[in-house]
C-alpha cells in the first residue's frame, strides 16, 4: 500500500495527480475463504479490516452486490454521537467514539471526523425531562452529555431560532461535544484500502444469492453471481437486506426494512457550526465541508425496498427546519435520496452468533449505525474470530427477544440519525 | 405517497389518511399460558420483511377508522389487492404471477 503523506502529495503534484494508482485491487473470488463477509458497507469493510489486522485472519472475501459503500454507508447524514440511554448502548457507542479519535491515523486515510458537537433540542416539558434523564444516565455511564439553556444553545449555534412564539419553542438542549460528523465515503474507502492492503479480497458487483449448509447444518459457503465460494465462516452485514440474506440460511429475524431519506442544499459558505437534532419535530441538520446543508428526514411507515421515500416525509422535515432556522427558508435543495434501513423492535442492533454454526449477523442498526462503524466492525471481527461475542456486544444478541432483555433505545433513536 | 383503497369506504385516498399496521395475518397465540417463549418471539417480534409481494394491515385513521388488509409489492410499492379484515390471506404467489412480479 502506498502510504499517503505530505511528501507523496507534493510528489504527485508534479504529475498533476495522474499517477496515484488504485486504492484497492479488483480481484476475482478465490475458491475458498476462511471468512466471507456479505456486504461491503462500512460495517462489513471494517469487520474485514479488523479480522486481518487484529486477529491475523487475512484469507477473507468481502462480497458486495453493488459497489462498495453504495448502501446506507454512502447515503447517510454522517452524524456521530454516543449519548444513548442504557449502559449497554453507552459501552457500544462509546467504543466507536474511542476508535473515531485516531481512525484517520490508523487507516492513513482522512475520514474527516469532526467533533463539532451534537445538540439535541427539547421543545416540551416531557422533552426536557427525558433529556435530563439521558444526561444523568450518560454521566453515570461515563458518556459526555450536558444541558444547555435556550440562550446557551443559541450561543453554541447562532442560527437557531429561540423565540418563544414559534409552534415548538426551544426549551433547551442536550449537547454532546465529542459528537459531530465524519465523511461517509472516506470511511468506506479508508477501510477498503486498509483491508485490501492486508490481503482481503473485495469482490464488487457480485450478489450473494444463497447460503449453502452442510448436512449437519453448519455453513459451507455462499452461492454468488460469480459461482459458489466455500467459506468456513460467514458474516452477514447487509443492513436493509438482512432479512433477505438470512432467509437464504432459513433464518427469520425481528427486523423490518423502511425507506429513510435525506437531502442536501446548494453549497454555501460556512454558516452552521454544529449538528442540531430535534426528536419532537423530527428534523436534523448540519453543514458538510463542501458547504451543503445536510438534512435528514424520517422513515416511511411501511416496509419497502424501493430505496425512495414519500415526498410528504421530507416536506415535514423541511417545515421544521424552516421554523428553527428561518434564514434557511430560501435555500434551494439540490438532491434527495433514500436508503433502506433495518430496524429492530428495541431500536438496538444485533451483533451476534446465530443458531447456524459458522453464521454470524451484524444488523439492526436501522437509522443510526454510521456512528458505530469502527466499533461495530471491531466487535464483529472479534465475534467471528473467537466464535464468541466481545463483552461489549454480548448483550446485543438475537436471543434478547426471547429472554426479554431488550435494550430499549426508542427515545434515543426516535429521530432517524 | 401511496394511493390506498379503503374496502369499507370504497374510496381511494392519499396515504396520509392511513396508518400502516405492519405485517398481516399474525395470529395472537390462542392459549397464552401454554405458548412457548419461541412462539411469543414469533408473534411479537419476528417479521418476514419480504422483498416482494407481502400482506400488510392498514387502518383508515382519517376516515372510517377501520382496519383492513392489503397486498403490496415492496419493491415497486404497487398494491395488488385490498380486502377486509377477517377475510383469508389471498394466494400471494398467484397474485404476484398475475401482476408479473
Ligand atoms: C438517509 C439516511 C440517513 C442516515 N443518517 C445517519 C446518521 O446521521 N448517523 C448514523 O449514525 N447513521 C445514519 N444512518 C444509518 C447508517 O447509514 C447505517 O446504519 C449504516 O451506514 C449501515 O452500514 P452497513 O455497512 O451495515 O450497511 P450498508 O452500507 O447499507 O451496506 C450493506 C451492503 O450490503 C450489500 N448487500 C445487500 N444484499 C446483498 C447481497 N445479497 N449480496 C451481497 N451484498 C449485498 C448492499 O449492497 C450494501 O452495500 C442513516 C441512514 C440513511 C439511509
Ligand atoms: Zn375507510
Amino acid at each position: 500500500m502506498k502510504r499517503y503523506s505530505f511528501l507523496e502529495l507534493a510528489k504527485n503534484a508534479f504529475s498533476a495527480h495522474q499517477n496515484w494508482g488504485r486504492q484497492w485491487r479488483a480481484p476475482e473470488p478465490k475458491a475458498e475463504y476462511d471468512v466471507v463477509i456479505v456486504g461491503a458497507g462500512g460495517h462489513g469493510l471494517a469487520t474485514a479490516y479488523y479480522l486481518a489486522k487484529e486477529h491475523g485472519i487475512r484469507n477473507v472475501g468481502v462480497i458486495e452486490k453493488g459497489w462498495l459503500g453504495g448502501g446506507n454507508t454512502g447515503r447517510n447524514t454522517t452524524i456521530v454521537r454516543s449519548n444513548y440511554l442504557w449502559e449497554e448502548s453507552a459501552a457500544l457507542y462509546n467504543h466507536a467514539i474511542g476508535l473515531w479519535q485516531n481512525l484517520s491515523q490508523d487507516l492513513n486515510y482522512n475520514v474527516m471526523y469532526s467533533a463539532r458537537g451534537v445538540l439535541m433540542l427539547a421543545h416540551t416539558v416531557h422533552d426536557v425531562q427525558s433529556a435530563q434523564r439521558h444526561i444523568h444516565a450518560n454521566r453515570l455511564a461515563g458518556v459526555q452529555n450536558e444541558w444547555l439553556t435556550p440562550e446557551q444553545a443559541k450561543e453554541y449555534c447562532p442560527p437557531l431560532n429561540i423565540s418563544r412564539n414559534i409552534r415548538y419553542p426551544v426549551m433547551g438542549g442536550a449537547l454532546q461535544r465529542v459528537g459531530g460528523t465524519a465523511r461517509h465515503d472516506a470511511v468506506a474507502w479508508g477501510y477498503a484500502r486498509g483491508a485490501d492492503a492486508l490481503g482481503v479480497d473485495i469482490i464488487q458487483n457480485c450478489a450473494v444469492t444463497g447460503i449453502r449448509r452442510t448436512p449437519d447444518g453448519a455453513v459451507e459457503g455462499v452461492e454468488t453471481a460469480k459461482g459458489f465460494i466455500k467459506a468456513k465462516k460467514i458474516g452477514v452485514v447487509t443492513a436493509g437486506h438482512t432479512s433477505v440474506v438470512m432467509s437464504m440460511a432459513g433464518l427469520r429475524l425481528p427486523l423490518e426494512s423502511f425507506p429513510l431519506q435525506a437531502l442536501v442544499s446548494e453549497p454555501v459558505k460556512p454558516a452552521f457550526p454544529c449538528v442540531v437534532m430535534s426528536n419532537t419535530i423530527h428534523a436534523y441538520i448540519s453543514q458538510s465541508d463542501k458547504g451543503e446543508l445536510v438534512i435528514g428526514a424520517g422513515t416511511d411507515q411501511f416496509v419497502s425496498y424501493s430505496q425512495a421515500g414519500g415526498i410528504h416525509i421530507t416536506n415535514h422535515t423541511i417545515d421544521a427546519i424552516c421554523e428553527l432556522f428561518p434564514h434557511f427558508r430560501r435555500m434551494r435543495m439540490l438532491r434527495n435520496w433514500g436508503g433502506i434501513v433495518d430496524t429492530t423492535p428495541d431500536r438496538s442492533p444485533i451483533l451476534s452468533k446465530t443458531s447456524v454454526p459458522g453464521l454470524y449477523v451484524n444488523c439492526g442498526w436501522g437509522t443510526g449505525g454510521f456512528k458505530a462503524t469502527p466499533g461495530s466492525g471491531h466487535l464483529f471481527a472479534h465475534t467471528i474470530a473467537k466464535d464468541e461475542p466481545h463483552p461489549i456486544n454480548a448483550p446485543f444478541t438475537i436471543d434478547r427477544f426471547k429472554t426479554g432483555r431488550l435494550i430499549d433505545e426508542a427515545a434515543a433513536a426516535a429521530v432517524a440519525h | 405517497m401511496l394511493l390506498i383503497y379503503c374496502p369499507y369506504c370504497q374510496v381511494k385516498r392519499a396515504e396520509t389518511e392511513f396508518h400502516c399496521g405492519g405485517e398481516a395475518h399474525i395470529a395472537r397465540p390462542s392459549d397464552p399460558s401454554k405458548t412457548t417463549d419461541e412462539d411469543w418471539v414469533d408473534f411479537l417480534y419476528t417479521r418476514s420483511n419480504i422483498k416482494g409481494v407481502y400482506a400488510e394491515r392498514w387502518r383508515h385513521i382519517h376516515g372510517c377508522g377501520r382496519f383492513f388488509n392489503a397486498v403490496r409489492d415492496t419493491v415497486s410499492d404497487d398494491f395488488l389487492k385490498f380486502y377486509k379484515a377477517g377475510e383469508p390471506m389471498p394466494d400471494l404467489n398467484a397474485l404476484a404471477a398475475e401482476a408479473g412480479k
